[in-house]
């Protein structure tokens, strides 16, 4: 492999490798250095994300292909951006620079390479939680993301293949190819039927690796989704079942970090739709929507987070009335449920709502009545069921305080930024990869929003019996893989078993038969080991001879 | 810290249900003074997001209550599971 850096600009440096780098650094920076290095590498990072020229920065030429491992444009921009205030530790760093990696990726070999560097980058933000049960659900993630990264691998191969180039622009689904392509990247975004890693890992990161992971994973896949497969129809009924599959095992879940690990399921159905559908409009939404979400989801785990940290307790069942005694909590994590249910005035509004628009425009009935309806069933589980049930009814006679300073300023900066975003839409609009010909707010707009949330609210209030907390999980498709498929390994080695036992007794026997019969014909009295007179060995050589006389007379 | 908060006397919680209910009759009522611009033929129905989405978030209640039937299960679920499973396989190793 030979390097050659053509297209130079004033800036060549990776701003995921600086990350990436920095994570490497880290471990051994002790005191002051290492918290400025935390502080400051972000920063550097950010500024460099901002001066990435649009166009191919990087090539090199590496078996014959050219590689353009970094290309920017105003899309990659935007995506890089997600870039939370807090990173703690170097796993983090690693898997944010491979999530801005993929973003800033200009061909199919180095999305897959940064691709890879996610999972595991992600894979060790779980494992540095430490607790067997995180060690566990940290195995099970990490062998999906394989899975996932084998298929991405595949396809790539394939589709280089077949045409030749590594370019990483819309790609037909024309061969099988392309198809595990599409498979690779739905993996990662959360899609039926393998979107159970999801649940299954996230709540058992700590507070802020949750955080980080519900930044990334997701976020990398709508946007090499938005790159290659915008405007496929497919998407669009892919992206509706995860979005009522979120709600409905939101409606269901117990644990309120699962709750919420739902609901990024459904939120990310929101975007594939908008990926499916493909218009410049519902491109911009679904954009603009994973911005959107990464604040308001950030903002929403650091409450449940807080949440956990002070009372030690996840489960809906054993939370309530925490209000009292944890407004800060309290008041942002309802800011956080109000922006996911794109209430007005909040980030979620601005949006969503291009999404539904798009639909919209297109002519698309059953796709806009089922994300209106979706948009109520998020405010019923996101929106009152989470903040009813930790902060409200029924009071758990729980009085911790609000978590420390730390904790409570990055969630009212989150509340600020979900809430500026939502008055002030237009920096966010100017950052979207087309140019955005939408107004969010119109008396028609606010007016019907309103009804639609107001109304799911009163059939909170109206059903309350049938969403009685109770302590059970719900089964999910990693049912499979926990269950049924150790199930039927277990079975197969106790079928092992039962053969090894049933060889050893079958040789036995024939072992046992074997010198038995030796022992019949050889042994000490058989017919073979027995002495005999001498008498009789004369009489049979007699009869011998005399048989012979005979023949030869004949 | 401090016991009881006005949220807990049950007379503030009767005013903001009054205001609530308040509100989503204001929702609806509103919509004969402001222009809609309804895409489809049913949005034109009158106050058709209030009652699409009560019934639509009624039957998401219903769906996931008819689900919970299927697919519940104690939350203990795995964790028996692999406690059993992994004293079967030790106790068959051992003899």
């Amino acid at each position: 492999m030979h390097t050659t850096t053509s297209a130079m600009t004033e800036l060549a440096i990776h701003p995921g490798l600086v990350l990436m780098g920095g994570a490497l650094l880290l471990p051994w920076l002790r005191g002051r250095l290492r918290a400025a290095a935390i502080l400051l590498l972000p920063l550097l990072v950010l500024a460099l994300v901002w001066q990435v020229a649009d166009g191919a920065v990087w090539q090199l030429t590496f078996l014959e292909h050219t590689l353009t491992p970094l290309r920017g444009d105003k899309l990659s921009r935007l995506f890089a951006l997600g870039q939370p205030s807090r990173l703690e530790v170097p796993a983090a760093f690693l898997y944010a620079g491979a999530a801005i990696g993929v973003a800033l990726a200009g061909d199919l070999v180095s999305v897959f390479v940064f691709w890879e560097l996610m999972a595991v980058g992600s894979t060790l933000v779980l494992w540095s939680h430490g607790g067997a049960d995180a060690y566990r659900a940290a195995r099970r993630y990490l062998m999906i993301h394989l899975l996932g990264g084998t298929l991405l691998f595949a396809g790539v191969t394939g589709h280089v293949t077949a045409t030749g180039s590594v370019g990483f622009g819309p790609i037909a689904l024309d061969s099988p190819a392309q198809w595990l392509i599409l498979a690779g990247f739905l993996i990662n975004a959360g899609a039926p039927p393998l979107s159970a890693w999801l649940p299954d890992a996230y709540p058992e990161a700590s507070w802020s690796g949750t955080v980080f992971l519900s930044a990334f994973t997701t976020k990398a896949a709508v946007y090499v989704l938005i790159r290659s497969f915008a405007g496929v129809e497919l998407l669009i009924w892919v992206g509706l079942f995860m979005v009522f599959y979120g709600i409905v095992y939101a409606l269901l879940e117990n644990d309120i970090r699962r709750i919420l690990a739902y609901s990024i399921v459904s939120q990310v159905g929101f975007m594939i739709v908008g990926v499916g559908i493909g218009t410049e409009m519902a491109i911009n939404g679904a954009a603009a929507h994973a911005f959107a979400h990464i604040l308001y989801k950030a903002l929403l785990l650091m409450s449940a987070g807080s949440v956990i940290y002070m009372t030690g307790r996840r489960k809906c069942s054993e939370l309530g009335g925490l209000f009292h005694s944890m407004p800060v909590t309290t008041i942002c994590g309802i800011v956080g449920a109000l922006a996911i249910s794109a209430f007005p005035l909040t980030s979620g509004f601005v949006s969503k709502a291009m999404i539904s628009q798009s639909a919209a425009d297109q002519h698309l009935q059953v796709v806009w009545m089922l994300l209106a309806a979706a948009s109520a069933g998020t405010f019923l589980y996101a929106g009152i069921k989470f903040t009813w049930f930790v902060f409200f009814q029924t009071d758990s006679g729980l009085r911790p305080s609000d978590p420390p300073a730390s904790m409570r300023w990055g969630m009212v900066l989150f509340s600020f930024l979900c809430i500026a975003v939502g008055v002030w839409a237009e920096p966010l609009y100017a950052l979207l990869p087309y140019p955005v010909d939408f107004v969010p707010y119109t008396a028609a707009h606010v007016l019907t929003q309103l009804q639609l949330l107001l109304f799911s609210g009163l059939a909170f209030f109206v059903m309350l019996p049938f969403l009685k907390r109770t302590l059970t999980i719900t089964l999910d498709a990693d049912w499979l893989w926990r269950r049924l498929l150790p199930g039927i390994a277990m079975r197969f080695d106790r079928l092992g078993d039962a053969a090894t036992g049933g060889l050893r007794d079958a040789t036995h026997r024939v072992r046992v038969g074997l010198r038995a019969a030796i022992v019949r014909v050889q042994g000490p009295t058989s017919h073979f080991g027995r002495t005999w007179p001498i008498g009789s060995m004369a009489l049979w050589m007699l009869v011998m001879l005399l048989g012979y006389l005979v023949l030869y007379y004949l | 810290m401090t016991g009881r908060s006005w949220l807990d006397e049950p007379r503030n919680v009767r005013l903001l249900w009054r205001g609530f209910i308040g509100a989503l009759v204001l929702t609806v009522l509103a919509e004969l003074a402001v222009a809609l611009h309804p895409h489809f033929g049913i949005d034109s129905l009158f106050a058709f997001h209030a009652w699409f989405g009560f019934l639509a978030c009624v039957a998401m209640i219903v769906a996931a209550t008819g689900l919970a039937l299927l697919l519940k299960r104690p939350d203990t679920y795995y964790d028996a599971g692999r406690d059993a499973g992994r004293d079967a396989h030790h106790d068959k190793r051992d003899d």
